[in-house]
């Protein structure tokens, strides 16, 4: 599992942006672990999928989005969230069921969304987002803008019917979007080498005759380089792309889930060694594109906010009792108050 | 009021073009919607007037498309995606169930899916299992949806002009012998709100209350139940969520007696509901029970000797609403 990286500089990115990415990676590192915290102490209802290891795939993608873009989460979405920006507050918030979170406490982890950040939901049915994605994509196109969709999903996904009706249509119709395949090799359980043929999923773009790429999913560079063509050549009408981020979820499928029994430790210890925030921080450093001391006190800036928002959330009051029978439909008061 | 003769499928068609010229972000999605204009002819005209990207003919991938639908209309469209079959719902049952239905609730409001699924219901056209049937209880099931049963063609042209300016995810469900009949509808504009029964006839003795064309059907009933000196109360719900159980309840609080008729499955049924929605309101009011005529808990046959009788039509309900007026035995008798 030798990866060599190519050096920083060749990628012509300004400082800024690559400490952004190198900030948003640890933002998500640091509210993942805070989850696990929150969940041990009994402060959170139900459970979370975490992000921990994969972050350089949200990041590097979404680095190339603006405002108006817009995004398709899944299950495992804090990552996607955190990278296109949401207000964390209001994050945490509703991952403990609470009045000011992003969806009044109705949605939890698995359902966040941020309509205004162009965030179309987290989303718990596994494959259930690619049509999402893809319808985003059409209403872009019919409305003449050239906003560009990312729909993300996971390798299992992949193997969902939703998956190639999709892509289908999204190719056949030159469809602003890109289908950004996270194959972290689990889903839940099931190891995807034992269910699927193929060695890669992003090979399954010649059956539709799109540019289909595999890319180092935890070297953050180099996602972003790979999802940058497929974004400007979405945004040029030129339709949609199939990347496929080969990653590794460090954690279990869910929080409660230790994500042993069905994987080897080495295959585990490999993964995290290749540790896509840790190598990052080793190269800014080798090319001295950063001080150490610099990136040590950004990071632990980013740790003492995840813990304010957290304690922010965590006293927040919970939703009233009379907010289950709210917000079902959207009603013109009085037409059909029958 | 100026009115004019077109078929149920042309009003749908009229429906669908007065909405798109309304408003450029109306689009039109389905199989066969385009140069053919639908399956039933209810999509004429559509695809020369508006062009391909806001009439798309669609690959059959039901899931997919109307997740299109749901997608687009996230994102400011106000998509109408037709489901050719309404037992084709069932392949696209995620996203209309768990997308759909959910999303403004479960983003606490954020969001709004301003999305009308046109699909069909009815046998009687020897389509057999998975071409006939009457799934509407199916989707009233799942909070989130409105559910549109039209009976005429006027009925049908009002009420899906409302679906498509309504912000919320509303199925449509066209009866499939309607299409080619031909009835009179109003020449000028006009739409119809949601959750207000339409009274098509007046009556004392028994309210019978049709969903879709049965409500037409109980019409042609309570003609012959006056022969008899039977005056029945006809009652077209039209929309089913969001229900309008004032009407109902005031009929039968009169009337007495309630029949309902409902070409879907009677388990776990459309008929059902309706009956224990308002129960507890008209108790004291009923002379006998509740009664149901709804298709029986079969797969649609083929063979119109073995569909038909398992089927709601006016002559059923002419019986059992003479049998629950003058009793089944009297009734029995008569028919001697």
């Amino acid at each position: 599992m030798e990866y060599k990286f190519k050096s920083i500089k060749s990628y012509g990115l300004n400082k800024e942006k690559i400490l952004k990415m190198y900030q948003d990676m640890l933002k998500i590192r640091y509210f993942e672990n805070k989850i696990t915290d929150v969940y041990s102490k009994g402060l959170m209802p139900g459970l979370a999928h975490l992000y921990i290891g994969e972050e350089a795939v949200a990041v590097g993608t979404c680095a190339n989005l603006t405002e108006r873009d817009f995004a398709v989460s899944t299950h495992r979405g804090h990552g996607h969230l955190i990278a296109q920006g949401v207000d964390l507050k209001k994050m945490m918030a509703e991952v403990l069921g609470k009045e000011i979170g992003y969806c009044k406490g109705k949605g939890g982890s698995m359902h966040i969304m941020d309509i205004n950040k162009g965030i179309l939901g987290a989303n718990g049915i596994v494959g259930a987002g690619i049509p999402i994605a893809t319808g985003s994509a059409y209403s872009a196109k019919i409305r003449g803008t050239d906003q560009v969709t990312i729909s993300f999903f996971g390798e299992a996904a992949s193997n969902q019917g939703t998956f190639h009706e999709s892509i289908n249509m999204a190719a056949a119709w030159k469809l602003p979007v890109v289908y950004v395949c996270e194959n972290n090799l689990y889903g839940i359980s099931v190891d995807i080498r034992k269910v699927t043929n193929t060695k890669d999923i992003a090979t399954r773009a010649l059956a539709y005759d799109i540019p289909g790429v595999v890319v180092d999913g935890n070297d953050v560079l180099e996602v972003y380089r790979v999802t940058k063509e497929a974004v400007d050549r979405a945004r040029k009408g030129e339709g949609p792309s199939l990347i496929e981020c080969k990653t590794y979820r460090w954690k279990g499928h869910n929080l409660g889930d230790p994500g042993r029994i069905y994987r080897l430790e080495e295959e585990r210890k490999e993964w995290m060694k290749r540790c896509p925030i840790k190598t990052f921080q080793e190269r800014l450093i080798k090319e001295k594109i950063y001080s150490e001391e610099k990136l040590n006190l950004i990071e632990k800036n980013i740790k003492e906010m995840i813990r304010e928002i957290t304690d922010f959330a965590i006293k927040s009051p919970y939703p009233r009792e009379e907010e289950a029978y709210e917000d079902l439909f959207v009603e013109k008061k009085g037409v059909e108050a029958r | 009021m100026k009115v004019k003769k077109i078929t149920y499928a042309l009003a749908i068609a009229e429906a669908i073009d007065e909405e798109m010229q309304r408003d450029k972000n109306v689009i039109l999605l389905g199989e066969d919607v385009g140069r053919l204009g639908g399956n039933f002819k209810a999509t004429v005209g559509l695809y020369e007037k508006y062009g391909e990207s806001r009439v798309k003919d669609t690959p059959i991938s039901e899931n997919s498309f109307t997740g299109l639908g749901v997608g687009a209309a996230l994102t400011g469209l106000r998509p109408i995606v037709e489901i050719m079959f309404g037992d084709f719902l069932m392949l696209a049952m995620d996203q209309i169930g768990n997308q759909a239905a959910k999303i403004r609730y479960m983003s606490g409001g954020q969001a709004k899916i301003p999305l009308t699924i046109r699909t069909t219901l009815g046998g009687g056209r020897s389509s057999a299992a998975q071409h006939s049937q009457s799934l509407q209880a199916l989707v009233c099931h799942i909070p989130g949806l409105k559910v549109v049963t039209p009976s005429s063609a006027a009925e049908a042209k009002g009420l899906l002009k409302t679906a498509i300016r309504d912000d919320n995810p509303v199925i449509f469900f066209e009866h499939k012998m309607e299409y080619n009949k031909t009835y009179e509808v109003p020449e000028e504009e006009y739409t119809i709100p949601f959750g207000v029964a339409n009274i098509l006839k007046e009556g004392k003795d028994i309210t019978i209350v049709g969903t879709s064309n049965q409500a037409l059907k109980a019409l042609q009933a309570a003609e012959e139940l006056i022969k008899g000196g039977i005056s029945a109360e006809i009652i077209d719900p039209r929309t089913l969520v969001p229900l309008d159980k004032n009407t109902i309840i005031n009929s039968v609080k009169k009337t007495g007696r309630l029949l309902i008729v409902d070409e879907g499955y009677e388990c776990c049924g459309v008929a059902g509901e309706i009956a224990m929605s308002i129960l507890k309101d008209v108790f004291y009011y009923l002379d006998v029970p509740i009664e149901r005529l709804t298709t029986a808990n079969l797969p649609l046959p083929f063979s119109p000797v073995l569909e038909f009788p398992i089927i709601p039509d006016e002559k059923k309900i002419f019986q059992k609403a003479k049998e629950m007026v003058i009793g089944k035995e009297v009734a029995k008798w008569q028919n001697i």
